[in-house]
């Protein structure tokens, strides 16, 4: 019990850190400061029910579950190819897939926008072969891409993990009980992954919903997500106790949901996920 | 080929990266027979049993299942099951649906599936548990369910991998009785396979005794305790003394200086022999009395007999008797002529 008192700087860290910030965001978001008084009020939550506030909402939950669902289709197969490696080959495969992730999350962005560009790695291929350059920035397709891009290794490492830890003489005894390929994927790998999966959709989710810079390079000025607006509302407008008020409701987005996949995750013991 | 031979294995050769695992191994299994496969960790038992569950394909040599070749029949099209060393119950099924998977697969009615699964835990031992998670249960529960589900799916052949490895010796002893009398009453065909001597010779009713791949010797426990064939054999089942010996004609063997009687024959005219006796085998007399004259060395109490060391001057002998004698009294010792097994001397490899 003694060792009790080395967790309290930790404790500090978290109370400086992040207990205190969201007081604040909380503080700010209800309330506006008038010739240098300040009230309470709900006003800036209202002013969030505008529609058009609404759409900024929807659009980003959208793209965000867009993001997650592709990120698994294609993060699941990964994951499974590399379990399934000799582990010699499988730790060189992981690291191809984490070294992009050494290099500056904004470097990678800004590569694709030469590779998307109006003067383009894509774009010279097709006017070699003849056709017209075509626009492939600016529009939802590019978002979506480098979302997908910048979050897929977040879906293939945590799914990858507990692929890797199954013990395989479960697939023997299920293949041992009459089970074939199909049915030993879906009657026990599958359901055996689901931690993994769930946590690959947290860990994608939670980002791809906040997501500001992404959006602004890839999809133009003209493109704004709920990220947009909340640094819109803090760098351009000035306005704290908007903005604020903005990040706790998207919070509370957040917060629904992940207590929605952590209902799909049955089993507790020897879960992965974040809950 | 013969009618009651269930599982042939056919010259069965493995090799991993050029290493042989499995230097060819033939063997038979009946009907309704409790077959052991015996040796130290790494003779290839588990990879043999792996072969007949078809986990792994031999790089030689034929499996054949009622005088069918299934060498390249996957597990899922085989009539064996296995119980799997570590159990490798599903962490993400309760008791019940654990029991009910083989039969789910072949898609059972569900009335029929609950019957069977019902009486398997009945079988077991484990009425009532159904809807317990895998988690809850101690070892040897576990280690029932994994035998209830392999035995509900009804295989000719159940396979088991050092089933009661994982369990403390109370527990393992239990189940070794149990696993007796359950396949005695199921009438099916048991593959066991175990590193301990003393749960084959309980259980078996013939062994395989097996060591660097290759099988040393087939036979019923007791023809394996009491006439090993070499001297691996010899060491592996219960405690042996071994010594060099000549064979100086039919029933008259000579070792440690003397000539005695023995009952083998069958051997070249002084051909160089090991002999085998068992420490249980030698009777301790007065010193004038006894075939051999030694002096004990070391006596240690084991619970039921005493272990005495005796030196004779060339060899020192290793005696299991109820009755002591102290460290440094002069004794004669006696072996029956039955009690002598000579064997041929081992090859070095």
């Amino acid at each position: 019990m003694k060792m009790k008192i080395f967790s309290y700087p930790y404790m500090l860290w978290l109370a400086i850190f992040i207990v205190v910030p969201l007081i604040l965001v909380l503080l700010y978001a209800v309330t506006v400061t008038e010739g240098g008084s300040i009230t309470f009020t709900i006003e800036n939550l209202r002013r969030f029910l505008d529609p058009n506030y609404i759409d900024v909402l929807w659009i980003s939950i959208k793209l965000a579950l867009e993001t997650t669902v592709i990120t698994l289709i294609l993060g699941y197969p990964i994951g499974m190819i590399i379990a399934k490696e000799k582990p010699s080959r499988r730790n060189t495969m992981i690291l191809l897939f984490v070294i992009p992730m050494w290099m500056n999350f904004l470097l990678r962005t800004y590569a694709w926008l030469t590779l998307l560009g109006k003067n383009g790695i894509i774009n010279y291929f097709i006017t070699l072969l003849g056709f017209e350059p075509m626009n492939l920035l600016y529009n939802d397709g590019a978002v979506l891409l480098g979302m997908v891009y910048n979050f897929l290794p977040f879906m293939v490492l945590p799914i990858y993990s507990v692929l890797a830890k199954i013990d395989y003489s479960l697939i023997e005894a299920a293949e041992d009980l009459g089970a074939n390929k199909y049915q030993i994927f879906t009657k026990v790998t599958l359901p055996l992954s689901v931690p993994g999966i769930i946590t690959g959709i947290t860990m994608v989710f939670m980002p791809a919903v906040s997501t500001f810079v992404i959006s602004r390079l890839l999809g133009g000025g003209q493109y704004m997500l709920i990220g947009n607006l909340i640094e819109q509302q803090f760098l351009w407008v000035g306005d704290w106790h908007f903005g604020s008020a903005i990040s706790i409701i998207m919070m509370i987005f957040i917060l629904i949901a992940m207590a929605i996949t952590s209902k799909f995750d049955t089993q507790k013991e020897g879960s992965s996920g974040l809950w | 080929m013969k009618k009651n031979h269930i599982i042939d294995l056919k010259s069965i050769t493995k090799e991993y990266d050029g290493q042989t695992v499995l230097d060819n191994i033939s063997f038979y299994v009946r009907k309704n027979e409790f077959v052991t496969l015996l040796g130290p960790s790494g003779c290839g038992k588990t990879t043999t049993l792996r072969i007949i569950g078809g986990f792994e394909q031999p790089t030689e040599g034929k499996v054949i299942f009622e005088g069918e070749d299934i060498t390249n029949l996957p597990p899922y099209k085989r009539q064996i099951n296995t119980v799997f060393q570590k159990y490798a119950l599903f962490p993400h099924m309760n008791v019940y649906d654990n029991i009910a998977f083989g039969l789910n697969i072949k898609k059972l009615p569900k009335d029929e599936i609950k019957k069977r699964v019902k009486e398997m835990l009945k079988l077991v031992n484990l009425a009532g548990f159904e809807d317990r998670s895998i988690q809850s249960l101690s070892g040897g529960q576990q280690q029932r369910v994994a035998i209830a589900r392999a035995l509900v799916n009804e295989p000719k052949v159940l396979l088991l991998d050092e089933p009661l490895g994982a369990l403390d010796l109370k527990l393992r002893k239990e189940m070794q009785t149990e696993l007796k009398n359950m396949q005695k009453r199921v009438g099916i065909t048991f593959i066991y396979v175990t590193h301990d001597q003393e749960e084959a010779l309980t259980m078996s009713d013939t062994i395989v005794v097996m060591d660097k791949g290759v099988i040393q010797q087939i036979g019923t426990p007791v023809d394996i305790y009491n006439e090993p064939k070499n001297a691996f054999v010899a060491k592996f089942i219960g405690e042996s003394n071994i010594i060099d010996g000549i064979m100086r004609e039919d029933f008259v063997v000579e070792f440690a200086g003397k000539v005695f009687d023995c009952i083998d024959k069958g051997f070249d005219k002084n051909e160089e022999i090991e002999v085998v006796v068992r420490p249980e085998d030698i009777i301790i007399t007065e010193p004038e009395k006894g075939q051999l004259q030694g002096r004990i060395t070391s006596v240690t109490f084991k619970g039921v007999h005493y272990e005495m060391l005796c030196n004779d001057g060339q060899f020192v002998w290793k005696i299991h008797s109820t009755i002591m004698k102290p460290v440094g009294a002069e004794v004669g010792l006696c072996v029956a002529p039955e009690n002598i097994h000579v064997m041929k001397k081992a090859m070095k490899r």
